[in-house]
């Protein structure tokens, strides 16, 4: 696949980003975060016209093959990495987002184009839904990158190993409040998401699918560990390392429902 | 216009001496004017602080006769014999007054490598120098350069970044796990310097809640009178415990204090939100193994003691980085300090070549009566031309010099080279 050359731009503002975020890590100055947010900003802007060109170019929507739904996450999770950023006004997470945003750029367009199964269905729900449940998925990552930095902020501090950069990380209470943030964002795109999916599935597909599916079942049981997590994180057993310990769990089975349930178990879902 | 300084410190005095020779807000002022009056000095500024007392100035010709002054003057002020004063006492001239002024400000002189209360001393004794009148364009330009010097080097390099005291880095510590302070709540236990050094950290951080206790209750309230706090009962533990976020512990106790099952029942009342911990007592106050608790964060003083010495290392390595930004702004004044020196110097020689030109024609024109008097002043206005032209190519030259000890020497030479003793003066 040719790329555009927005994809080469995509890929050197967020490289430039990242520089920037981990100087900013590294050195404190407020210049070079402000200028790290502003080419955070330029790095979107670019990925949504790689992203434009892309769909023109394969006359489709962006999630229709795996590549394309992998650039809409990395997208997705910058928009809701940068809202966090403004939020919360904590600027030293974006060195730690940025790599698996680029990763997921990087995967979404150094492989070549292979379309799964064509999604069996169209219209403004659908969409709705497929872009709700990426973003959602988006908000889960972050909440897990946030809760990984928690865990090893924690450790550091617990066996009194402070290097150059613990000094600027967040504090341990902001982590677990954005971390918060980024769950209630995830749990709130995914429930209506999902409802729109099964609105879609009822409307359209009904020929195609059944309710049974393991797919649907799996998402719900993940929508209701988070939610269960978010109780969680807010009592006096689980609060601190636990709940975060939680969360990057319930990643992992994220990270399992997209992948193994998807490709594997599910009998109408098999796409992305 | 030379510069001088005369001054003592940590390193060249013991307390005992800089404690003598030290000079409040009053009496900086009243010396800085005598100084002035008495002829010593044209301008000048006094630095005191608890580690260093110094004397800035500027004479029209800083030599060793005039730091004598000052350093006579100093011991007469305190009323210190000079046998006991004088080794103590360190002096500068010039660029080397410039340079330790500078390192001075950027924190590179001082007992904690890199303070940042060093620089606020500075211009606060600039701040009332300038008031009183006292400063010159000299100093006022040193000063200010000063300060700038101080801020950049805290901004561009890690010198002040670190924590580098125990109260400090505890606070700082502190702030990874809760972030700000201020709608926070500390119990600090004991009364006495390390208590006093933690709670003077929390109160600049605007802790919320500061509760203070001690075996001796009378010297609790007053220690919470001086410091705004709530005193709490001593022994009444499970009440005092489950109240803060901050417990701090400084007291000389034989047995421990605090138990592992007492901040166990305490992070139980407070619904396990995370405690931080910090043990300053000899022998140690807080069960170790109280570390081991979830959200129970402990440090004690070997820790803290640790984090300090990886940090003092760690602005170490920042030295360098700081020494060439006061390089560079020494080199930026010494540049200046040229160049106005070159506008008197410049001014002094087109002076007297204006006197010498005006006796030269008076005497040549003595006896050309067919000149008139409007021919006479024409002759003068071409003479006086020709003098501008004679003096913009050197003046030019000298001002686009850019290696500094060259203008400076030029400068010099052009002194020696056209101005009589009496005009060098």
């Amino acid at each position: 696949m040719t790329h555009t050359p927005f994809v080469y731009l995509t890929v050197l503002a967020y490289l430039a980003t990242m520089g920037l975020y981990l100087r900013f890590l590294y050195k404190g100055k407020e210049l070079t975060g402000r200028l790290a947010t502003l080419l955070m900003f330029l790095a979107l802007a670019l990925h949504y016209v790689a992203l434009l060109m892309r769909a023109r170019g394969t006359h489709t929507v962006p999630y229709h093959d795996l590549q394309g739904a992998m650039s809409l996450f990395g997208w997705l999770l910058a928009v809701t990495y940068l809202c966090l950023e403004i939020y919360h006004r904590q600027r030293t997470v974006g060195a730690f987002v940025i790599p698996i945003i680029l990763a997921f750029f990087f995967a979404a367009n150094a492989t070549p184009s292979h379309p799964g199964a064509p999604a069996p269905a169209h219209g403004v729900i659908f969409a709705l839904h497929v872009t709700l449940s990426i973003l959602g998925y988006s908000a889960f990552a972050l909440a897990c990158v946030l809760s990984l930095m928690y865990l090893g902020e924690e450790r550091l501090l617990r066996i009194r190993r402070l290097g150059e950069a613990v000094w600027r990380l967040p504090s341990l209470e902001l982590l677990e409040r954005m971390s918060h943030t980024s769950v209630l964002v995830g749990l709130a795109a995914i429930t209506i998401g999902t409802g729109l999916g099964f609105l879609a599935v009822d409307r359209h597909l009904a020929e195609h699918s059944s309710y049974l599916d393991p797919k649907y079942f799996f998402t719900l049981f993940v929508l209701l560990l988070y939610a269960v997590y978010f109780r969680l994180a807010r009592t006096a057993a689980w609060r601190g390392a636990r709940a975060s310990r939680l969360c990057v769990f319930n990643f992992v089975l994220v990270i399992l429902n997209f992948a193994v349930v998807n490709l594997f178990f599910s009998q109408s879902h098999r796409f992305f | 216009m030379e510069i001088v300084l005369v001054g003592l410190n940590f390193r060249t005095a013991p307390v005992e001496v800089r404690e003598k020779v030290s000079f409040s807000v009053d009496q900086a002022r009243r010396a800085a004017e005598e100084l002035r009056t008495q002829g010593i000095l044209e301008e000048t500024l006094v630095l005191s602080t608890c580690n260093r007392t110094e004397i800035y100035g500027v004479h029209a010709d800083a030599n060793r006769e005039s730091a004598s002054a000052l350093s006579r003057y100093l011991s007469g002020f305190h009323s210190l014999r000079p046998d006991v004063l004088n080794p103590s006492l360190y002096h500068y001239y010039d660029h080397d007054a410039v340079r330790h002024l500078f390192r001075v400000s950027a924190g590179l002189d001082s007992m904690l490598l890199g303070e940042a209360e060093i620089l606020g001393q500075v211009r606060e004794a600039y701040l009332h120098a300038h008031e009183s009148h006292v400063t010159g364009p000299v100093l006022n330009r040193l000063f200010q350069a000063a300060l700038e010097i101080g801020k950049r080097v805290r901004a561009e390099t890690e010198l002040g970044t670190r924590p580098m005291g125990v109260a400090s880095a505890g606070m700082k510590l502190a702030e990874r796990i809760f972030g700000k302070l201020s709608d926070r709540s500390a119990l600090v236990l004991g009364a006495g310097t390390v208590s006093e050094q933690v709670v003077s950290q929390l109160r600049d951080r605007k802790i919320k809640n500061l509760y203070l206790s001690n075996r001796s209750r009378d010297k609790a309230e007053e220690f919470a009178r001086q410091y705004n706090g709530k005193v709490m009962e001593w022994g009444e533990w499970d009440t005092a415990l489950k109240l803060p976020d901050v417990i701090v512990s400084a007291v000389g106790v034989q047995d421990t204090l605090l138990t592992r099952a007492m901040i166990e029942r305490a992070m139980s009342a407070r619904g396990n939100r995370a405690l931080f911990l910090m043990d300053l007592g000899l022998p140690r106050n807080i069960e170790p193994a109280t570390a081991d608790l979830y959200n129970v964060y402990l440090y004690t003083m070997d820790d803290l003691t640790e984090i300090v010495n990886q940090n003092r290392s760690a602005r170490q390595t920042e030295v360098p980085k700081a020494e060439a930004l006061v390089e560079e702004h020494v080199g930026k004044f010494i540049s200046w300090q040229a160049s106005v020196q070159l506008i008197g110097v410049l001014e002094m020689l087109r002076g007297s070549l204006k006197q010498r030109r005006a006796a030269f024609l008076h005497e040549k024109l003595a006896g050309m009566n067919h000149f008139s008097a409007e021919d006479r002043e024409q002759i003068g206005n071409m003479m006086d031309e020709l003098i501008e032209q004679l003096l913009i190519v050197p003046a030019e030259r000298l001002r686009s010099e850019k290696e500094h000890r060259r203008k400076i020497q030029n400068v010099e030479a052009l002194r020696d080279l056209y101005l009589s003793d009496r005009e060098k003066l």
